[in-house]
């Protein structure tokens, strides 16, 4: 019973770790979609953070300052995104695409840059994890959780955290009005403009820290195209959360429990190729699972213009 | 006489104006990506020298570039429809690899045909594997309203992968790499110029190109198409099927990626190997936006892309950047291009600062 139960902790430890990436990856998008621009460019955005991550530990030598690093690696990614759909109106798509593959070849390049190395960076000192030694003795939490990135802590508490503050401040009511109906957010005062800029911005640091779970939370060194389509599989995952913080932590927990469940169900001689198909199966299974039911923000992805009104 | 000289001059000028954009745009991109080689510590000289000795140095380099654009006309035409037709096609990666593999399987497999036979079978495999896997997205769509962009994206891992397996476990040449034995002789593309990757695959993307112009001016389909892109109720109203419609367009745009996998692998590769494409399909999507989503546009564009990417292999090999330095010249193509209010507020800029320029002459 004992070791059945210390392995279903250890099962939910990779669970989360799995998840936490893209729990970050699908805030992102929630913040960004709520405020009515679709953003696609997540999957850049990650990948402009996993790499600052990186840049700024080599750099500093301190994986916190790394960390920052990636904030403002994809903030800049996330601006441009903004300034692009907001300021001129580009289809939110075309803009993410364009977001995705800039980061993408920016990325290389500073890598050969930097490191001199096209595949990979040198390693750098990474985030570590927290050791919760009080928690060890008790079966199921002591594996599950005592042994996790601090990232994990601060998800946890930004999940709390947009929580409270989308639907018990009137910051986050005015926020999903104007993903909702710019119009209306307009004519009642609100500045359209300035809230779709903040949540671009906040997209861009959730994106960034998810972006560096994967290189400084992890294994400590950038490698090319690291984020792999987490960033649109976070696209989904907000989706079947329902545009909500806390569905969304639902979200990526049932994708992480499916993935590290079938990671240990396999025996040796399972194609490899089919283990790596099973997310990206995974992900359709989801969005046909909540087919109808999703419905978003009624204005994502329509450029507003003041004028028109 | 006069009226025709006047009707061939509104459409020399209307045509002048459609291009006036991408070519900005263009000249933008070069200006701001010499800036990135710049700050990443690399010469914007040597780099662009590389690129055109590498995309036209020979006629043997000119005719790899357009070999080079063969699958990138068809994916680009995959994207132009399915955008004409308001659905957002990110999948043609995917497309072109079950194309491709269903295009080698026939090739391999189906013995004794001549080539005038063989090679059109080994095409229409591609084109209806390539189809029914973008129709899958569409009938999601259609049916469940799940979100196509993501579903198409998935779909291009799930492919890579699906393909990759078959290669591994079920038709494995021998030897240490991962690859199929090579396709029948009687179903190769011919070369157009020796050694080269021309083959008679670019007359048929051409073809394609000229057929699909054609579709879309004179053809009901095409009409209802555009109509539905450009207002789904107003199409409805005018009594377009929209849901049979979005499908019919959906297959037609899977079915051009995967024809695109098969003269890639019949002319270039002579058999299917994980990763032979290098995103070709991706590409499909900058083509599609620089070519303004226009047939003749797309090829046009298609064909400065492999220039991009031919002269790409030249500077990888010739300095130090990687060849993944195309990657952000396409990306900023299409920021460029889809943000026609770049280059107005530029002109709006130029504009203030000559009258300045003019006024403070004058005072």
């Amino acid at each position: 019973m004992m070791d059945l139960l210390s392995q279903a902790g250890v099962l939910f430890s990779s669970a989360i770790r799995t998840a936490i990436p893209i729990v970050y990856g699908a805030m992102a998008c929630m913040i960004c979609e709520l405020s009515g621009i679709v953003n696609i460019g997540v999957e850049g955005m990650m990948l402009a953070g996993s790499f600052g991550g990186v840049l700024g530990s080599y750099l500093t030598g301190s994986a916190w300052i790394g960390l920052l690093f990636a904030m403002a690696f994809a903030m800049v990614f996330a601006l441009l995104h903004g300034i692009l759909t907001i300021r001129f109106k580009t289809g939110h798509i075309i803009s993410g695409l364009g977001i995705n593959l800039l980061a993408s070849g920016i990325t290389t390049l500073l890598l050969v840059s930097i490191w001199n190395n096209r595949g990979k960076s040198d390693a750098v000192a990474g985030l570590g994890t927290v050791q919760l030694t009080f928690l060890k003795n008790i079966p199921f939490i002591g594996e599950a959780f005592g042994n996790l990135s601090p990232l994990f802590f601060l998800m946890v508490l930004l999940i709390i955290g947009f929580w409270i503050l989308l639907y018990k401040t009137v910051w986050g009511l005015r926020l999903r009005t104007v993903g909702e109906s710019p119009k209306t957010a307009d004519s009642a005062g609100i500045n359209v403009t300035k809230m779709q800029y903040t949540a671009v911005l906040l997209c861009g640091a959730l994106a960034g820290i998810g972006g560096a779970y994967l290189s400084i939370g992890d294994i400590g060194l950038f490698a090319r195209d690291m984020v792999a389509g987490r960033g649109y599989i976070a696209m989904a995952v907000n989706i079947f959360g329902g545009w909500n913080p806390l569905g969304v932590l639902c979200g990526g927990m049932v994708f992480g429990i499916a993935q590290s469940t079938q990671f240990r169900l396999q025996g040796d001689n399972f194609p490899v190729q089919i283990v790596q198909m099973l997310p990206y199966l995974l992900t359709i299974l989801v969005l046909i699972l909540v087919k109808n039911r999703a419905r978003g923000p009624s204005a994502a992805g329509k450029s507003f213009d003041r004028a028109e009104v | 006489m006069d009226n025709a000289k006047h009707k061939a001059l509104t459409i020399l000028i209307k045509a002048g104006k459609q291009l006036v954009l991408p070519l900005i745009s263009i000249v933008l991109v070069f200006i701001v990506s010499s800036v990135i080689l710049l700050f990443s510590g690399h010469s914007p000289i040597s780099a662009y020298g590389a690129m055109i000795s590498g995309a036209f140095g020979d006629m043997g380099k000119i005719a790899d570039t357009l070999g080079t654009a063969t699958p990138l006309i068809l994916t680009g035409l995959a994207v132009a429809i399915a955008m004409k037709g308001g659905a957002v096609n990110i999948g043609c990666e995917g497309q072109l690899y079950v194309g491709a593999m269903a295009a080698t399987i026939t090739g391999i497999f189906v013995k004794g045909l001549p080539a005038v036979l063989h090679i059109p079978l080994c095409l229409l495999a591609a084109m209806v594997a390539g189809g029914l896997w973008a129709s899958f997205a569409g009938w999601l769509k259609v049916r469940l309203q799940t979100n196509e962009v993501i579903v198409t994206i998935m779909l291009n891992y799930i492919a890579i992968y699906l393909t990759d397996y078959i290669v591994t476990y079920w038709i494995k040449a021998e030897g240490m790499v991962v690859k199929t034995p090579n396709v029948l002789d009687s179903a190769l593309l011919m070369k157009l110029y020796p050694h080269s990757r021309l083959t008679i695959g670019f007359i048929i993307a051409v073809v394609i190109t000229v057929l699909l112009y054609w579709m879309l001016k004179k053809t009901v389909f095409g009409f209802e198409l555009q109509a539905m892109g450009y207002n789904r109720a107003a199409a409805e109203t005018g009594g377009v099927n929209l849901n049979k419609c979005f499908m019919a367009a959906m297959l037609l745009s899977g079915a051009l990626a995967g024809l695109a996998g098969a003269v890639e692998v019949l002319g270039v590769h002579k058999y299917f190997i994980k990763g032979f494409s290098p995103g070709y399909g991706y590409d499909g999507l900058s083509i599609a936006v620089l070519g303004q989503n226009t047939p003749i546009g797309v090829a046009v564009s298609a064909v400065l892309f492999g220039a991009l990417r031919s002269g790409a292999t030249m500077m990888d090999r010739a300095t130090n950047i990687p060849g993944d330095f195309v990657v952000i010249l396409q990306a900023l193509i299409i920021l460029f291009v889809a943000t026609p209010g770049i280059v107005m507020e530029l002109r709006r800029q130029g504009r203030i600062l000559f009258m300045r320029g003019k006024d403070g002459k004058q005072a």
